[in-house]
Parts: structure tokens; C-alpha cells; sequence
């Protein structure tokens, strides 16, 4: 009882916290798209930007950890309303929903650095 | 206000689960309740039908049920408010098992409030002085805008989470909890704190705010839940959960 207790608090508060990083992170990258996309820069220019650039890589790295840890605690949750997942099944999603987002993000982020 | 020798078209649930509507015809009067045409539907119309209520002025909460797909008391409802067309669709309460008609199996609902630690638990006796509580206090206010619950099932019955996942404690028994964890005198906080942040506790409730809205003593269980998902939050990251 108190494990789920525990566990369903610092989930509560993960998510939460996440989302202020989100916020903030999902506010400057669409204006850097907007930005971008009305400057009319090539895919050439904006390599030229991101590669080597420790700002933008620290950026996405944080953007990318925070989404990690926001949006698999958000699928546990409607695993466990719709489809009446619990316990392991739930972990276990959680868990390779993190993995998934953590790897498919930070590989786009080397993509675009080195 | 319609003429009196009016007649409403009432549609009410019979039998179980797979029970179905009868059609009632019953007279309009002023100032008429949902609860006073049930009344006339069992005294006039058919002796068999069953239905909760015990006060008629919206004490008891024995008498909420589903008006026109919204879960209300129904001693308080006027008809004028609710009636569509002249019609009315009379439902058991929503998310409880239904026993016979406009009857629900409301233990569930109560068993919940004893999971979620909704007992008092002081620790002074009969010969301790009275505690001394601050009206104005903090703490007195929070308990102050939570206490005045009838558990008459209305936001149980309202609440998705609770039809999500069955399991899900609901808004009544956690905003009791939360009156409790703000009652100085209590000494069993940590203990509920455990009980209500469980798998199936305030961390469920999406803020949908149903509860809210259709809480005929216009209480907040959502402000309650989010205070209880704040003290779980805090209580956790110091280790004391």
C-alpha cells in the first residue's frame, strides 16, 4: 500500500514538473520553427546552426528527458482506464515507453549535432 | 409556471440492470419536485415502484437519482428546471449496481469512504479540555468548505474516473479524507495520506470538475483532490509517505 502510495506521488509530481519544463520547451521550439520556416532557411542553414551547437544540443537533451518522463506516465495512465491494465503490465509500459522516446529523441538530437 | 391541470410525460427505469422504461402520465402542480412526481407515480400509479428518500429537504441525500441524464437531488429539483418538453427520463444513479427501479447498491460508494480513511481519529478523550479551533484559521476554512457533504452519490454518480476504473475511491470519500487532514485534531494523516495516494486515489482524477458542478451543496471535491495530491506530493519527496 505504501509503494503504490509512493509510487503514485512521484509520478504525480514527475508529471507535473515535467509539464512546466514542457511548457516552456514546446513554446521556444514552435517559435524557432516559425522563425525558421518565415526566414526561409535551407535545411544546409540550419544544419550549420545545430551542428556543434552545446545550446541547442543542452536544449533538446532537456526537451527530450522531459518528454521521456511526461508522456509514458500520461499512457500509463489511460493503460490503466481503458484498457484495465495494473501493476507489472504498467511498469513495463512505462518503462519501454521511456526507453523508446529517450532513444528515438536523443538519436535525432546526434543527428542534427555532430 | 405551466397550468396545473398540465400533465408531464415521465419516463422511469424498472427492474435491474436490464430493467427498461415505463411511461407515466402525472399531473402538474406548482412548484412541483422530481421527488413529489415520483411520489404520485408509487401512491397513484403503480404501488410497486421503488425509490430512496426519507427528508424532502435536501438533508438526507437518500433521494438523488438521474433527471434527464444529470445526476440530482431530486427533493430539490423543480420540475420547471428540468422538464424538457414536458417530458421527464427518470435513471437510477449512474455508476452504482441497480437493485430494483430508481434503487441503487449505494455500499460500494460508502465502503470507499472507510478505504480512504474517512474516520476521525483524535487522540485526546472525554476528559481532555476541548480543543481550541481558530474559526478563521486556514485549516478551519478547508474544513469548513468540505464538511457540509451529504453523501447523497451525485458527484460518484457524475464521475468519469469512477466509470473508467471502477476501483477509483471518487470525490465524495477523498474530499471527506481531505477534511480530515485538515482537522488539527486528527492524528491519523499519514495513514490516510497512504490510503487516498494509492493505485486508485486523488492521483486518478483528472480535474474534470463533474463532482464540482453537480454538487447540489455546491462543494469543491476537486479543490479537496488536488490539495490531497499536493500533500501526497510533498509527504513523498520528504521521505514521509
Amino acid at each position: 500500500m505504501n509503494a503504490a502510495a509512493r509510487l503514485g506521488a512521484w509520478l504525480w509530481a514527475l508529471q507535473r514538473g515535467s509539464a512546466a519544463v514542457l511548457a516552456a520547451c514546446v513554446l521556444v521550439h514552435l517559435v524557432t520553427i516559425v522563425l525558421a520556416t518565415r526566414a526561409g532557411l535551407s535545411a544546409e542553414a540550419i544544419l550549420s546552426r545545430t551542428q556543434g551547437s552545446v545550446g541547442w544540443f543542452g536544449f533538446y537533451v532537456v526537451f527530450v528527458v522531459a518528454l521521456a518522463v511526461h508522456a509514458p506516465i500520461g499512457l500509463r495512465a489511460i493503460a490503466a482506464e481503458w484498457l484495465g491494465w495494473r501493476g507489472r503490465a504498467l511498469d513495463l509500459l512505462t518503462a519501454l515507453a521511456t526507453l523508446a522516446l529517450l532513444a528515438g529523441g536523443l538519436r535525432a538530437i546526434w543527428g542534427v549535432f555532430r | 409556471m405551466a397550468d396545473v391541470d398540465d400533465e408531464l410525460e415521465v419516463r422511469v427505469w424498472r427492474g435491474g440492470e436490464d430493467g427498461a422504461f415505463q411511461a407515466f402520465r402525472v399531473p402538474r402542480r406548482e412548484s412541483q419536485t422530481v421527488l413529489d412526481i415520483v411520489t404520485h407515480i408509487q401512491r397513484h400509479l403503480d404501488p410497486t415502484l421503488a425509490y430512496r428518500f426519507a427528508c424532502r429537504v435536501g438533508m438526507c441525500g437518500s433521494c438523488a437519482m438521474t433527471v434527464n441524464g444529470v445526476a440530482r437531488w431530486t427533493c430539490r429539483t423543480h420540475v420547471n428546471k428540468v422538464a424538457r418538453k414536458g417530458a421527464l427520463e427518470l435513471r437510477p444513479l449512474a455508476n452504482l449496481p441497480v437493485i430494483r427501479d430508481l434503487v441503487t447498491d449505494m455500499r460500494e460508494f460508502f465502503d470507499k469512504w472507510a478505504r480512504a480513511g474517512g474516520q476521525f481519529r483524535g487522540a485526546s478523550t472525554r476528559h481532555d479540555e476541548f480543543a481550541r479551533v481558530e474559526p478563521a484559521s486556514v485549516q478551519r476554512q478547508q474544513v469548513d468548505a468540505g464538511i457540509e457533504c451529504i453523501g447523497c452519490g451525485v458527484c460518484y454518480s457524475s464521475c468519469d474516473v469512477v466509470a473508467w476504473r471502477p476501483d477509483y475511491l471518487g470525490p465524495a470519500a477523498l474530499q471527506r479524507a481531505f477534511t480530515l487532514m485538515a482537522d488539527e485534531r486528527d492524528t491519523a494523516g499519514r495513514e490516510r495520506l497512504q490510503a487516498v495516494a494509492g493505485d486508485a486515489g486523488c492521483h486518478s482524477c483528472h480535474t474534470h470538475m463533474s463532482c464540482t458542478e453537480r454538487c447540489p451543496k455546491h462543494l469543491s471535491p476537486t479543490a479537496a483532490i488536488a490539495k490531497l495530491k499536493t500533500a501526497a506530493a510533498r509527504a513523498a519527496l520528504r521521505g514521509e509517505l
